[in-house]
């Protein structure tokens, strides 16, 4: 952890106090009414729509001074992104960061959710790309918009009833729809499906921020999550052969890195914080090397 | 190898700077100034301001300086910077009946009242390029007119003064939406249209228009007039009880004038598309009055058959801000899923192969 | 309480005597064009009732008010809903009125593709009624359909084929078993046999007979053909220019017009 001196010329998290209460109200609705998409008069952030600038919206109307902040892409604090909107609330928010997910009270992330559970207290700041789990089975977002209303989903099942007709088994791996407390659809965000069951009576705050499509949803804590399926084919999680190559942790999602061009390859957690704490407490997978 | 990436924050601090190493480029080369841009590149500084969606020349131009010239990351800085701008309050509307001309046309007429002012405009020019630029040749001074200017009626007043078009929509009951402070929610009122189509990319809404002239969606266009020129920004004043002019900005305004066959409760009259942009812009002001025009299908009860006809389409997607940013993340590692899709893919090959194979034992037997 | 124990038993009776779906004074205008003017007719469970009509005399106008596809000028449609109640259907949440149209009512359309989902499978397409309603079980969805296509005459090996790939009179078979899988109690057709071949019409009416009577289904039949009201039809409705200008049962109607303009329509035919 480590406190930044914050830039001046920009108000505390760059966006002024205005837009910032406008978004809070957004985000109290969202938890109001779980897996609800409520629309918000997002901002042009300085980093490109698609890059995270409603997770980026989010986070900045409800920083505190004393919040501490991680920042994960494809669940690793030390990729491009990540790094880049971590230095970005360091510079215009002088606050602390980390890469402790318990020592964090608010994790922003893009695809992934750690491993280790969450707990009460802190909040998840998911960045989302396309929050209308609908949009490619209607393009339209009236429609859309209506079907929620009228609690129409029988479309989502059609999709996933194909995928069985065709596949033998539901193919959705990743942004697989969710269905919050028996009465929203909602999009998880591009998080592989691994992660679902995570979302389910978390202890944690978990807000979703959709900044080019400008909507906001929310879990609040302990929030029913439950995975679309049918009776006959449960939903059911990605499973891995081996356990991490590093620390040895098993169910975990695993990266795949490709060692060599002779298609030697080995899998690692994917949420590196998870990694290194275990290998931090000695634990070794057989490429770990010893300690 | 690809894991490179992680890591990367000192990866990240040598792209930037090697980024400003080459926006800088040849360092024997003088370095451009802001007002060189700002004075010579002006049409660029233009559409900046237009589609950045605020009126700054000298920060239009330093973000054009800081983009390297790619004026869409340009826009990008400048919407950036405007977006943490503290809002003091509306101005009044515009008078661009009152404007300053210093361009004004119409294919309608071939003489009006305030008659037609060319303007600098490179419509008569041949597009032959010009070596003598290579240097910096002497260039006259333009010729400035010395009687006072004839005031130039609209010409939509011209034909509404025989009811031959149709009237300004009356002003709405309620403050026209902000596609600023408001989330855009479908269907959206023609004004909340205008203003994104303003900001919305010349590129894009170019093509739609010519679409239109193309057939999909045809509606008859004639360019009723086209003026460039300065009008005065007035701030109505609570504590004064007035408005007081707040300064002069150049506005691009294009009325369409279109065919319109009538309907049961309306004569045949013309109908009105409508572009008002910053700035010198007026291929921008042109398109945005073919896509309003066909916007307004389902207002005029005309069908809906054609991509420039459908608001979702067309404001949903005109954002070059948006379009770039989401295009552009495709740029962002995406291996969490890309392994969700690989372990999917393994899996179903396997499956299709022990398939295959029972297939060919079957046929063996 | 002795008087009043008939009355309580009429009640009753009157409540077995209602009609499925009422019409009153039904009326929409274009502007100031007429699109159908002041209909009022009632249609009971189980019966066929055929509007009949050259092209641009109303009778999509009326199918498409009595169906909620369109609001009218004025005038009330009510519909017996499974409580037994008459509702007033324009009074209803759209929620309800939606839900209605995926249960408890079919739209056969003229043109299939306006009514399938030309992307999704044969079997997609039977079953999305019943995962609409929450049948969440794909295997007992899955024989739902192959039973369905069955009834409609399609080969259950095309169940994972979209309807792009069938011909027009499957695809409007498939439109027709998409329709009935949630046991409808009215369903509504716009000219159903319209762009098929004389032959296929045949078999196609031959099948919806079978089926209508089978299931005791309710049907309001749009059509410019009389030889399709004949078959189908237990009454007729005859419209011109957006009003009815005779109606009365089928056989009495074409075997002995009163109107002249019906006289006009049946004679062309049977010369033709």
């Amino acid at each position: 952890m480590n406190a930044q001196q914050r830039t001046s010329t920009y108000n505390f998290a760059y966006l002024d106090e205005q837009t910032k209460r406008m978004i809070r109200r957004a985000i109290l609705k969202a938890i109001a009414i779980p897996g609800y998409q409520v629309p918000f008069a997002s901002r042009e952030m300085p980093m490109p729509y698609g890059w995270g600038t409603g997770g980026v919206q989010v986070t900045a109307a409800i920083l505190g001074p004393n919040d501490v902040l991680k920042v994960i892409d494809q669940g690793a604090d030390d990729t491009t992104n990540a790094v880049s909107i971590r230095k970005f609330f360091e510079r215009v928010a002088g606050i602390a960061t980390t890469t402790k997910t318990s020592h964090a009270t608010i994790i922003q992330t893009r695809h992934r959710i750690p491993e280790v559970p969450l707990t009460a207290g802190q909040v998840l700041v998911y960045q989302v790309p396309n929050p209308e789990p609908l949009r490619f089975l209607e393009p339209r977002e009236t429609e859309t918009r209506k079907m929620h209303a009228l609690e129409e989903y029988g479309l989502m099942h059609v999709k996933l009833y194909e995928d069985i007709a065709r596949n033998g088994h539901i193919a959705t791996t990743y942004a697989y729809p969710v269905k919050i407390e028996g009465r929203y659809v909602m999009d998880p965000s591009p998080t592989p499906k691994f992660d679902n069951p995570k979302m389910h009576m978390s202890d944690a705050l978990q807000l979703f921020g959709a900044g080019r499509e400008k909507r906001i949803y929310a879990l609040p804590p302990h929030t029913q999550v439950v995975s679309l399926d049918f009776e006959d084919h449960p939903f059911e999680v990605q499973r891995f052969d081996k356990p991490c190559a590093l620390c040895g942790a098993e169910q975990v999602y695993l990266d795949e890195v490709i060692l060599d061009d002779r298609g030697n390859r080995m899998f690692v957690c994917s949420d590196t914080d998870h990694c290194e704490s275990r290998r931090a407490k000695g634990y070794r997978g057989e490429l770990g090397g010893a300690q | 190898m690809y894991v490179a990436v992680k890591g990367g924050e000192a990866a990240i601090d040598n792209a930037h700077r090697l980024l400003a190493d080459r926006r800088r480029g040849d360092r024997d080369v003088p370095a451009l100034t802001l007002d060189q841009i700002a004075e010579q590149l002006a049409l660029g500084v233009d559409r900046v301001m237009s589609e950045g969606s605020l009126y700054d020349r000298r920060l239009a131009a330093l973000a054009i300086k800081q983009a390297r010239g790619d004026l869409i990351e340009a826009i990008f800085l400048l919407r950036a910077y405007r977006t943490t701008l503290p809002r003091f309050g509306y101005s009044e509307p515009v008078d661009t009946g009152a404007m300053l001309v210093e361009r004004r046309i119409s294919a309608c007429y071939k003489d009006l009242p305030g008659g037609q002012l060319l303007g600098p405009t490179f419509d008569y020019t041949h597009r032959l390029l010009d070596e003598v630029l290579d240097g910096d040749p002497a260039v006259d001074v333009g010729l400035q007119r010395t009687d006072a200017q004839e005031p130039a009626t609209h010409i939509a007043d011209i034909l509404g003064a025989e009811g031959l078009i149709e009237e300004d929509a009356p002003a709405a009951a309620s403050e026209p939406g902000d596609i600023n402070q408001t989330p855009m929610e479908f269907p959206l009122s023609r004004a909340t249209r205008l203003q994104a189509l303003s900001r919305g990319d010349e590129g894009f809404l170019l093509a739609l228009g010519y679409s239109t002239q193309r057939g999909y969606a045809r509606s008859h266009p004639f360019a009723g007039e086209i003026r460039i020129g300065e009008v005065d920004v007035e701030l109505f004043v609570p504590e004064l009880g007035f408005a007081v002019p707040v300064g002069r900005v150049q506005l691009t305004e294009c009325q369409m004038v279109n065919q319109f066959k009538g309907s049961a409760k309306v004569p045949p009259q013309f109908t009105r598309g409508y572009g008002l942009v910053f700035g010198q812009s007026e291929r921008k002001a042109m398109a945005v009055a073919l896509c309003d025009r066909a916007l307004r299908a389902e207002e005029l009860g005309e069908e809906v058959v054609a991509p420039p006809q459908d608001q979702e389409f067309v404001i949903s997607h005109c954002d070059n801000v948006q379009a770039t940013g989401f295009v552009e993340h495709l740029k962002l590692p995406h291996y969490v899923d890309f392994q969700a899709e690989l372990g999917l893919v393994r899996n179903m090959r396997a499956e299709h192969e022990a398939m295959s194979g029972s297939e060919a034992r079957e046929a063996a037997e | 309480m002795n008087i009043a124990a008939p009355q309580a038993s009429a009640l009753q009776d009157d409540s077995i005597e209602q009609p499925l779906l009422s019409v009153r004074s039904l009326t929409r205008y274009y502007g100031t064009r007429i699109g159908c003017a002041d209909i009022s007719f009632d249609i009971w469970p189980g019966e066929v009732l055929a509007i009949v009509g050259e092209s641009g005399s109303g009778k999509t106008t009326l199918l498409n008010c009595i169906s909620t596809r369109l609001p009218p000028t004025s005038g009330t449609v009510s519909y017996s809903m499974r409580d037994g109640v008459l509702h007033d259907l324009f009074k209803l949440r759209e929620a309800d009125r939606r839900f209605l149209l995926r249960t408890d009512w079919g739209f056969v359309h003229q043109n299939p593709a306006d009514g399938l989902r030309m992307a999704a499978s044969a079997g997609a397409n039977v079953g999305e009624r019943l995962m609409a309603v929450g049948d969440r079980h794909y295997g007992h969805i899955r024989e739902t359909a192959i039973d369905w296509l069955d009834r409609v005459e399609i080969d259950a090996g095309r169940i994972d084929d979209q309807p792009r790939a069938f011909s027009g009179g499957m695809r409007q078979r498939l439109q027709i078993a998409r329709n009935l899988v949630t046991a409808p109690r009215l369903v509504f057709m716009d000219e159903p046999t319209g762009g098929l071949d004389v032959s296929v019409q045949a078999r196609l009416l031959d099948l919806l007979r079978g089926l209508v009577n089978d299931l005791g289904l309710a049907v309001i039949i749009v059509t410019h053909d009389l030889a399709v009201a004949r078959l189908l039809s237990h009454r007729m409705i005859v419209m011109k220019d957006g009003r009815v200008v005779e109606q009365g049962l089928t056989d009495r109607l074409l075997d002995d017009p009163q109107a002249p303009y019906t006289q006009l329509l049946v004679s062309s035919i049977l010369q033709g």
